[in-house]
């Protein structure tokens, strides 16, 4: 995790809030230093993380995770973790029937029309262990992302209703937390990923956007993150919270400014 | 948690740890080889496949494209276990060099290759590949350059190590494939014996195209089923993903398609906007999970000018793991440009993947233009 970034969010991994959805997005960029952070937070917060990893491969996690403290291969082994590699499990359900409902399940079909599979996964990765000694603090799903959903099929409709699915069993029913990363095509005309990007934006409590910068590439300022603090279940007439700030990643950090502070260029 | 204290930040140690914990991780992500259990010291054995190098940045085993120019543009060469997604210039004509310089590269370093095609006989793109430029050539044309001073070393009597100079000279016959990245003289086409001494594997689309299949069909074009097939059954088959434990010396499957998404694979992308969208993104998603599991490198041509949906190639991007773009100035009015007149195109490196890190080797320069300079592939600053 990054300190600077729980600074400005204004969390740490003791006072983890909890029940909340957060909507991690990237445009222009790559957005997935976000992923890393949220994934070691919350095993550094000691709450138990189910990650559905569609875009790499645990390996890639866990040597990033090495760099940011925590140690992802032992916290799979004493259950703290539960990993599903999207890459290597594909290869499996594709070339190979399963005997029983795999969560990837939809890449055999030809008109899969819903995410269950991968909905009864998550329901189960988290069920709560009735054993008191290894009680985790709260159970968080992680996606890394949901885009790659929308590419290999399934509808936004689809994917919403799974997360819909999810936020009632995980934050509404069990008090946890969900982050999802979702690419944000801008101008290419993506509507799937628009629906998608949008329905999300509206359900979540906190969006973080990490956007490339308007003039171009920079050596010293990678782009710009915008957070904001939403409240979707009550209507409030004030405005929601939100900041901005530009970013430049380095070997294990993330070094947070203000606009145009960054510090090659005072 | 004291195995992550003893673990440093260097190149060296972090893929011990790697393999120390996960017991059947296969991919070649892993600094030690495939199936290494934790006790079997494989650095050594990884490091010494052919034509390979670890990566500066993150240990990750590097194969060369073929050009060394781009190499560097990549940060070092493309990564084992991802893709490199080409995308066509217009008429075909530079793309097509781009992979046939991937494949010499691997005829050359004795990696196995994997030729897929649906417009020609992979048979007839191997006997087309350009030939190696020996040493002596290479020093040659490189003075006529003025780029490089190669001096005749080799002509100077030793004064100190004299004892080096009674050891044989290196041959000039065979081109010394320890070196990483080689040139290729365009002009010319590899020897007949190398491509015989060379292990390949060829699909062309047109005679596969008949048998029958043994998956159900799920939204996936017929082609891109038995693409995948193949090539999952030459992995599984030839242990490159570890499965039956080589006995000789491990080593690289370069894999290369050309003309993916063409309507020659069967795939309409590339004649209405609303064909089968998910096609391509799906294969290109089990393709990965297949490099990902194995010790293979793929190059893909693309003909993205072609597709009608333009979120579908957003999405391919943000599938492939390295993704360069190529522009030529055939046709267009940049040819008349005189700030272009050097040149034949311009080259966009349009992503480069972030591999078991945050951060990532990339350029400061954007503009970047490439020319076909008498028998060299060259890519330039744009002046």
């Amino acid at each position: 995790m990054f300190p600077e970034l729980n600074n400005l969010l204004n969390t740490t991994p003791d006072r983890a809030e909890q029940g909340k959805l957060t909507l991690l997005c990237d445009a222009n960029t790559d957005g997935s230093f976000l992923v890393h952070h949220f994934l070691s937070f919350y095993l550094k917060a000691n709450c138990k993380v189910c990650f559905v990893a569609l875009i790499q491969s645990f390996s890639h996690y866990n040597i990033v995770g090495q760099k940011l403290g925590v140690s992802l291969t032992v916290a799979r082994e004493c259950g703290q973790l539960v990993f599903l590699e999207g890459l290597k499990s594909s290869v499996d359900v594709f070339f190979r029937a399963q005997a029983e409902p795999h969560p990837l399940q939809f890449l055999r079909e030809a008109n899969a029309e819903n995410l269950q599979p991968l909905y009864e996964f998550v329901r189960e990765a988290l069920k709560p262990v009735d054993d008191g000694d290894a009680a985790w603090r709260c159970p968080v799903l992680l996606v890394d992302n949901l885009s790659v959903l929308l590419s290999l099929g399934m509808g936004a409709v689809a994917v919403l209703d799974f997360i819909h699915y999810c936020r009632a069993t995980v934050c509404w029913e069990r008090k946890g937390n969900i982050v999802a990363l979702v690419h944000d095509s801008g101008d290419t005309e993506d509507e799937e990923n628009n629906i998608l990007l949008n329905g999300l934006s509206h359900q979540s409590h906190l969006i973080l956007r990490a956007e490339g910068l308007a003039t171009g590439f920079c050596r010293d300022v990678h782009g710009q993150l915008r957070i904001l603090w939403r409240t979707p279940s009550q209507p409030t007439t004030q405005r929601d919270r939100s900041l901005t700030y530009q970013y430049k990643i380095q070997d294990k950090s993330v070094s947070f400014f203000a606009k145009g502070m960054s510090p090659a260029v005072l | 948690m004291a195995a992550v204290a003893t673990c440093g930040t260097g190149a060296g140690s972090t893929g011990s740890m790697v393999a120390a914990g996960s017991k059947n991780n296969v991919t070649s992500f892993q600094r030690r080889g495939p199936r290494a259990s934790g006790s079997d010291s494989s650095y050594s054995r990884l490091v010494s496949i052919a034509g390979t190098r670890p990566s500066v940045r993150n240990g990750q085993l590097l194969v060369s494209t073929g050009l060394p120019a781009l190499d560097q543009l990549l940060g070092g060469g493309l990564a084992v276990g991802t893709v490199l997604l080409i995308e066509e210039d217009k008429y075909n004509i530079y793309s097509s060099l781009l992979f046939k310089y991937f494949l010499a590269e691997g005829i050359i370093n004795g990696h196995t290759l994997l030729v897929a095609s649906a417009k020609e006989d992979p048979a007839d793109i191997l006997q087309e590949l350009p030939a190696p430029l020996l040493d002596d050539n290479v020093k040659k044309d490189f003075d006529e350059d003025a780029c490089n001073h190669k001096t005749a070393e080799s002509n100077i009597k030793m004064k100190i190590a004299w004892r080096y100079q009674l050891l044989p000279k290196m041959e000039a016959g065979p081109v010394s494939s320890s070196r990483f990245g080689h040139y290729y003289d365009a002009s010319k086409k590899m020897p007949q014996e190398l491509i015989e001494a060379s292990k390949w594997h060829g699909f062309f689309f047109p005679e596969k195209s008949s048998s029958t299949l043994n998956i159900e069909p799920c939204s996936l074009t017929h082609g891109y089923i038995k693409l995948l097939q193949f090539i999952q059954n030459i992995i599984y088959e030839e242990g490159f993903d570890g499965s039956n434990p080589q006995k000789k010396q491990k080593n690289i499957l370069r894999i290369g398609i050309q003309n993916l998404g063409s309507p020659l694979w069967g795939d309409d992308i590339c004649c209405t906007e609303n064909g089968n969208s998910h096609s391509l993104t799906k294969f290109l998603y089990v393709l990965r999970g297949l490099l990902r599991t194995s010790l293979s490198a793929c190059m893909i041509t693309m003909p993205t000018h072609l597709i009608q949906n333009k979120a579908i190639i957003s999405r391919v991007t943000n599938l492939s793991d390295t993704v360069v773009g190529l522009e030529s100035f055939i046709g267009s009015e940049r040819e008349t440009n005189p700030l272009y007149k050097d040149y034949h195109g311009l080259i966009h490196i349009r992503q480069i993947p972030r591999l078991n890190n945050l951060i990532y080797d990339v350029s400061d320069v954007k503009d970047l233009a490439f020319k076909l300079k008498r028998k060299l592939f060259t890519i330039e600053l744009a002046t």
